[in-house]
C-alpha cells in the first residue's frame, strides 16, 4: 500500500528545505528535527514500557499494579520519572568523578546508536546502511562499556562484581547474538534491514526458514534477553545479592537513564527479532491467498512492526517473570555450551537450506 | 599507576586479592537484619562470619519481669512464623511444671494451628526463596495462599501474626463456629495450588542447577551445629520432635518424618515442600474429630511455679524450639532460656558456603530459612 | 555417542520444564478476573473485620452513659507493658458509705502489644476489643486514650 509509505513525505520535507535554506542548514536542521524526533520516541516508548512492564508482571502476579495515578495508573511513570528528575544527585565521596558521570550517557548513546538503523515501516529509517545488521550488533555492544565505567567508578564492591559480571556475560552473548543474526542474513543474503524486510513479502524468515530460522529465533531470544541484563539473566543488578549491581550509587536523573537504557535496549532487541526473524513492517502474507493478503495490507506497517515488537517485548517479560536467575558461571556455560554449538551447528543448516533451495 | 603497572608487568598477571564485603544489615537477601561479613575472593566465597546482635530486643530479659501468661505475647514476636508453637511451648511448659492436664479438645486444636503456622511458614520460605533465586513471581504465589491462613487466624485468635494463641492451661478462645469450615475449603483449594508450586519453581531446570549439590551439610556437621528442623532433616538427621517427644495430639496422628540424605540445598528445599503435604494430611486428620470439651482448664489468677527447672521443646516451622525455665517459686521466672532454631541453623552457613559462589551463599542462606528476631531474641 | 544423546535430551527436557512454569504464569496472566489484589482505601465500606479481631481496647457505654468498670485495677495489672493505669477516687454514696470508682481509665495504644490479657482478665467484661486498625495519628499524644467517656458512671447491679 502506497498511502502508508513515509518515502515521499521524507523526501517532500527533505526537498522543501533544501530550497528555501543553505545546504549545511537545511542538513542541520535535518539533523535537529531527526533527533528531536528519536528522543521524544525514547521518551515516551521507554516510559510506556516501564508502564507495560508493571503492569504484565502484575498480571503474571495476580496483582493489578499501579492504578493510582491517572485512569489504571497510565500517568503512573510520568510521575515517576519526575520525581527520578527532581531527586538529589549523590556521588560517593571517593568515587571517580569524570568516569562516574560519563558512564550514563556512554550507556544511553550506545543505546541511541542502535535505535537509529531500525526501519519503522517504509521510508520511516533514518539510516538505512547496506551493513545495517553489522553496524546494530557493533554499536549495541558499546553499551557494556558504560556499564562497566559505573561499576568501576562507583568505588563500591557490590557495582564492581556486578559490572564484571556484566562485562563477562555480554561480551559471550554478543557472540551468540552475531551468529544468530548471521544465520538469518545467509538466508536472506544481505545485512541492509530494508532489503531484508523487502525479502520476507511474500513469507516471513520464520516460515521461509523453517527449522533452523526457530532454532535461530529461539537462540536470538536468549541471547537478546541476555544482552538487555533482563529475566533470568539479570546477574549485573541482581537485587537479592548485589542489592542494585552496577548502578547502586547512581541516584536521581543518573539513575533514570540506565533505566531507561535497560528498556530501549528491550526495545532494539525485540525490534531486531521483529524486523529480521517476524518481518519487520511487512503484513502477514500467505503465498496464494490473495483476498487475505490484501485485508492485512489495509493495517499500516506501523501497526505491524510495533504489533510484532510488543509481542516480542511480552515473551521476554514472560521470561523474567517465570524463571529464576542463572548463577555466573551458569549463563557461561549456557552460551560457551550450549548456544554456542547449537548456533554452529544450526548456520551450517541454514547454509544447506539455502544451497539446495529447500526454503519456502 | 606506574606501580601498578610495574607489578603487572613483573608478575606477568594481574594482581588479585581478597576483599570483604558486609552483607546486612540493610541488604534485600538477608530477609531483614542480619549482618555477613564475607570474605570473597572474586565471587567466590571465602569465609562467612555472621554478626548477630543488630536487632537484640533482650526478650528473655524482659520475661523475667513479668508473669507466666505474660510471657507468651512476646514470644509472639521471636519466632514470628512461628508463633503458634512458640506460644505452645510456654504454655506446656508452664502446664508441666504446674502438672496440669489440658483437655483432648485442647491438643487437637493446637496442633491444627500448628500444623496451619507450619504451612504458613513454608509457604513465606518457599516465596522467599524464589525471590532469592530471582524469580519473583512465587513471591505473590505464595503470599495469596497464605493469606487464606491468616485469614483462619485471624477469625478464630483475633490476630494474624502475633496470636497469643495458647495460654497456660488451654486456649485463649475457644475456635470459631467457622473455623473447620474454613480450614476444610484451605486445604482444598491448596491441594491444588501445591502442583504448581512444584510445575513453577521445583522442577525448573534453572531451580535444579542452582541447587543440586550446592552447600552440602553433612549429617555430622547437622548434628555439630546443632541443625535441626527441615534442614537438618534433609542432612539425614532424624530430629524430628513431633516424633521423637511428641505432644499435644501428635500422638494421635499417623504422618511421616521427611528425611532426605543428599544434603544440598535441593533436599532442604524439596524436604519444605514434602513436609507441607505432610502438613495438609495431620491437619485432615485432626479437623473432623476435635472432641468437645473445655477449651481450658482453670487456672489460678496467679500463676506460681514450683521451685525448679522445667524444659519444653517443640518443633517449630525451623526446627527444635526449647523453653527453659528456672523459678524460685515466685509468680515470675527467675531465668528464662529460649533454645531458638534459627541461632544454630545460622552458625552452620560458614561450613556450607565454602567454596561456593555469591548467588550460592544466597540460595544457601534462604533454605536455612532465618528469621532474624528469632536469632537475636 | 551416548554422551551426545544426553546432551541433546538434557537440552530439551530442560526447555521442557521452563516451558511448564511458563504455562503456570501464563496461565494467571490470562485469568484476570482472579486477581487477588484489594483497592484497601477504597473498599472501607465493604472491609469488615472479623469480629474477633485485635484492634485496640475499648470500653463500650449505653446509650446511658453507663459502663461496666469498677476500677477494681486487674486489667493494669495483667497488662504486660504497663499500657493501662486505672486513676480511680473516693465518693460518698448516697447511702453514705465511701466507695472507690473510676476516675480515668488511661490506654496507651503506643505501648499496647493486643495480647488480649487485660480483656481476658477483666471480671465484669467492661472493656473489650475494637475492630478499627486505622490508628496513624500525627502526634504520639493523641495514642494516649481516656476509655471511660466524660460523665459516665458504671452500671447498676455490677458487682463490686
Amino acid at each position: 500500500m502506497d498511502i502508508y509509505n513515509f518515502t515521499t513525505l521524507t523526501h517532500n520535507i527533505h526537498t522543501g528545505l533544501a530550497q528555501s535554506f543553505a545546504p549545511w542548514l537545511a542538513t542541520t536542521i535535518e539533523w535537529v528535527i531527526v533527533g528531536v524526533a528519536y528522543l521524544l520516541f525514547v521518551a515516551l516508548f521507554g516510559l510506556f514500557l516501564v508502564y507495560a512492564e508493571r503492569k504484565v508482571c502484575a498480571a503474571f502476579q495476580q496483582r493489578l499494579g499501579p492504578m493510582r495515578v491517572g485512569k489504571w495508573g497510565l500517568l503512573q511513570t510520568i510521575a515517576d520519572f519526575i520525581k527520578l528528575l527532581m531527586k538529589e544527585l549523590i556521588m560517593p565521596r571517593k568515587a571517580d568523578w569524570f568516569l562516574y558521570n560519563l558512564a550514563p550517557f556512554i550507556v544511553i548513546i550506545a543505546s541511541f546508536l542502535a535505535i537509529a538503523a531500525l526501519p519503522f515501516a517504509p521510508g520511516l529509517q533514518s539510516m538505512d546502511f547496506d551493513i545495517g545488521v553489522f553496524y546494530l550488533t557493533a554499536v549495541s555492544s558499546v553499551g557494556v562499556i558504560g556499564i562497566l565505567l559505573a561499576g568501576w567508578s562507583s568505588n563500591n564492591k557490590y557495582s564492581l562484581i556486578g559490572a564484571m559480571r556484566s562485562g563477562a556475560q555480554i561480551l559471550s552473548y554478543e557472540l551468540s547474538v552475531s551468529l544468530s543474526l548471521l544465520t538469518m542474513v545467509v538466508f536472506a543474503g544481505t545485512m541492509q534491514f530494508s532489503a531484508i524486510v523487502e525479502g520476507q513479502r511474500d513469507a516471513w524468515f520464520i516460515f521461509s526458514g523453517h527449522i533452523p530460522a526457530i532454532i535461530a529465533f529461539v537462540v536470538f531470544l536468549i541471547a537478546g534477553t541476555a544482552e538487555t541484563n533482563r529475566g533470568p539473566f539479570d546477574l549485573a543488578e541482581a537485587e537479592s545479592e548485589l542489592v542494585a549491581g552496577f548502578h547502586t550509587e547512581y541516584s536521581g536523573i543518573k539513575f533514570a537513564m540506565f533505566f531507561l537504557a535497560e528498556y530501549i535496549n528491550l526495545f532494539i532487541i525485540s525490534a531486531v527479532a521483529a524486523t529480521v526473524f517476524l518481518g519487520g513492517w511487512m503484513p502477514l502474507h500467505f503465498g496464494n491467498l490473495e483476498s487475505f493478503n490484501h485485508v492485512m495490507d489495509f493495517i499500516p506497517p506501523v501497526i505491524w512492526f510495533f504489533g510484532k515488537v510488543l509481542f516480542v517485548i511480552f515473551v521476554i517479560m514472560w521470561f523474567k517473570w517465570t524463571f529464576p536467575r542463572l548463577r555466573v558461571d551458569q549463563i557461561l556455560t549456557l552460551e560457551w555450551k550450549y548456544l554456542l554449538p547449537i548456533n554452529l551447528v544450526n548456520i551450517l543448516l541454514m547454509a544447506l537450506v539455502v544451497l539446495t533451495k529447500f526454503h519456502f | 599507576m606506574s606501580e601498578i603497572r610495574e607489578v603487572i608487568i613483573k608478575t606477568d598477571k594481574l594482581a588479585t586479592d581478597k576483599y570483604q564485603v558486609n552483607m546486612g544489615p540493610q541488604h534485600p537477601s538477608t530477609h531483614g537484619v542480619l549482618r555477613l561479613l564475607v570474605t570473597l575472593e572474586g565471587e567466590k566465597v571465602l569465609n562467612v562470619q555472621p554478626h548477630s546482635g543488630y536487632i537484640h530486643s533482650g526478650i528473655e530479659k524482659m520475661c523475667e519481669a513479668i508473669s507466666y501468661p505474660q510471657i507468651i505475647h512476646l514470644t509472639d514476636r521471636m519466632d514470628y512464623l512461628s508463633a503458634h508453637m512458640n506460644n505452645e511451648a510456654v504454655a506446656l511448659c508452664v502446664e508441666n511444671a504446674l502438672q496440669v492436664e489440658v483437655p483432648d479438645r485442647v491438643k487437637y486444636i493446637r496442633t491444627i494451628m500448628d500444623e496451619l503456622a507450619r504451612l504458613a511458614s513454608h509457604q513465606l520460605w518457599w516465596c522467599v526463596f524464589g525471590m532469592d533465586l530471582g524469580a519473583l513471581t512465587t513471591f505473590f504465589y505464595g503470599l495469596r495462599d497464605r493469606e487464606h491462613i491468616l485469614d483462619i487466624f485471624e477469625e478464630t485468635c483475633g490476630a494474624r501474626m502475633t496470636v497469643s494463641y495458647s495460654t497456660p492451661g488451654g486456649l485463649m478462645f475457644d475456635i470459631h463456629p467457622n473455623f473447620q469450615k474454613r480450614v476444610k475449603d484451605f486445604i482444598k483449594y491448596f491441594r491444588t495450588k501445591l502442583p504448581e508450586y512444584d510445575k513453577l519453581l521445583s522442577g525448573n531446570v534453572i531451580l535444579r542447577e542452582r541447587t543440586e549439590g550446592i552447600g552440602h551439610l553433612s549429617y555430622k556437621d547437622a548434628i555439630d551445629f546443632g541443625v535441626t528442623g527441615p534442614s537438618g532433616r534433609a542432612s539425614g538427621f532424624s530430629c524430628d520432635v513431633r516424633k521423637h517427644n511428641p505432644y499435644s495430639a501428635y500422638p494421635f496422628v499417623k504422618f511421616n518424618e521427611i528425611l532426605d540424605h543428599r544434603c544440598d540445598t535441593l533436599a532442604r528445599y524439596e524436604v519444605r515442600i514434602l513436609e507441607m503435604y505432610e502438613s495438609l494430611n495431620i491437619i485432615e486428620q485432626l479437623i473432623d474429630n476435635i472432641p468437645e470439651g473445655d477449651y481450658a482448664v482453670k487456672m489460678k489468677g496467679v500463676l506460681k511455679l514450683p521451685e525448679g527447672e522445667f524444659y519444653q521443646r517443640v518443633e517449630t516451622a525451623r526446627g527444635e524450639f526449647g523453653v527453659f525455665i528456672v523459678s524460685d517459686g515466685k509468680k515470675n521466672p527467675y531465668r528464662v532460656k529460649f533454645r531458638s532454631p534459627g541461632f544454630s541453623n545460622l552458625f552452620a552457613l560458614n561450613n556450607m558456603t565454602k567454596g561456593h559462589k555469591i548467588a550460592d551463599l544466597v540460595a544457601i542462606m534462604s533454605t536455612l530459612d532465618l528469621i532474624i528476631p528469632d536469632i537475636d531474641r | 555417542m551416548k554422551s551426545f544423546i544426553e546432551y541433546i535430551v538434557s537440552i530439551f527436557k530442560g526447555v521442557w520444564t521452563l516451558l511448564v512454569g511458563m504455562k503456570v504464569t501464563a496461565k494467571y496472566f490470562f485469568t484476570p478476573w482472579n486477581n487477588v489484589t484489594q483497592q484497601y482505601p477504597e473498599n472501607r465500606d465493604t472491609l469488615v473485620m472479623f469480629d474477633r479481631f485485635r484492634g485496640e481496647v475499648i470500653m463500650p457505654h449505653t446509650e446511658n452513659n453507663e459502663h461496666l468498670c469498677t476500677g477494681c485495677g486487674i486489667c493494669e495489672l495483667n497488662c504486660p507493658n504497663g499500657s493501662i493505669e486505672i486513676i480511680s477516687k473516693s465518693i460518698i454514696t448516697p447511702e453514705g458509705k465511701k466507695k472507690r470508682i473510676i476516675d480515668q481509665h488511661i490506654y496507651h495504644l503506643g505501648m499496647c502489644t493486643l495480647c488480649n490479657l487485660c480483656v481476658k482478665a477483666c471480671p465484669t467484661g467492661a472493656i473489650v476489643m475494637g475492630q478499627k486498625f486505622e490508628h496513624a495519628v500525627w502526634d504520639r499524644a493523641l495514642l494516649t486514650k481516656v476509655l471511660n467517656q466524660p460523665g459516665s458512671k458504671i452500671a447498676e447491679g455490677v458487682k463490686e
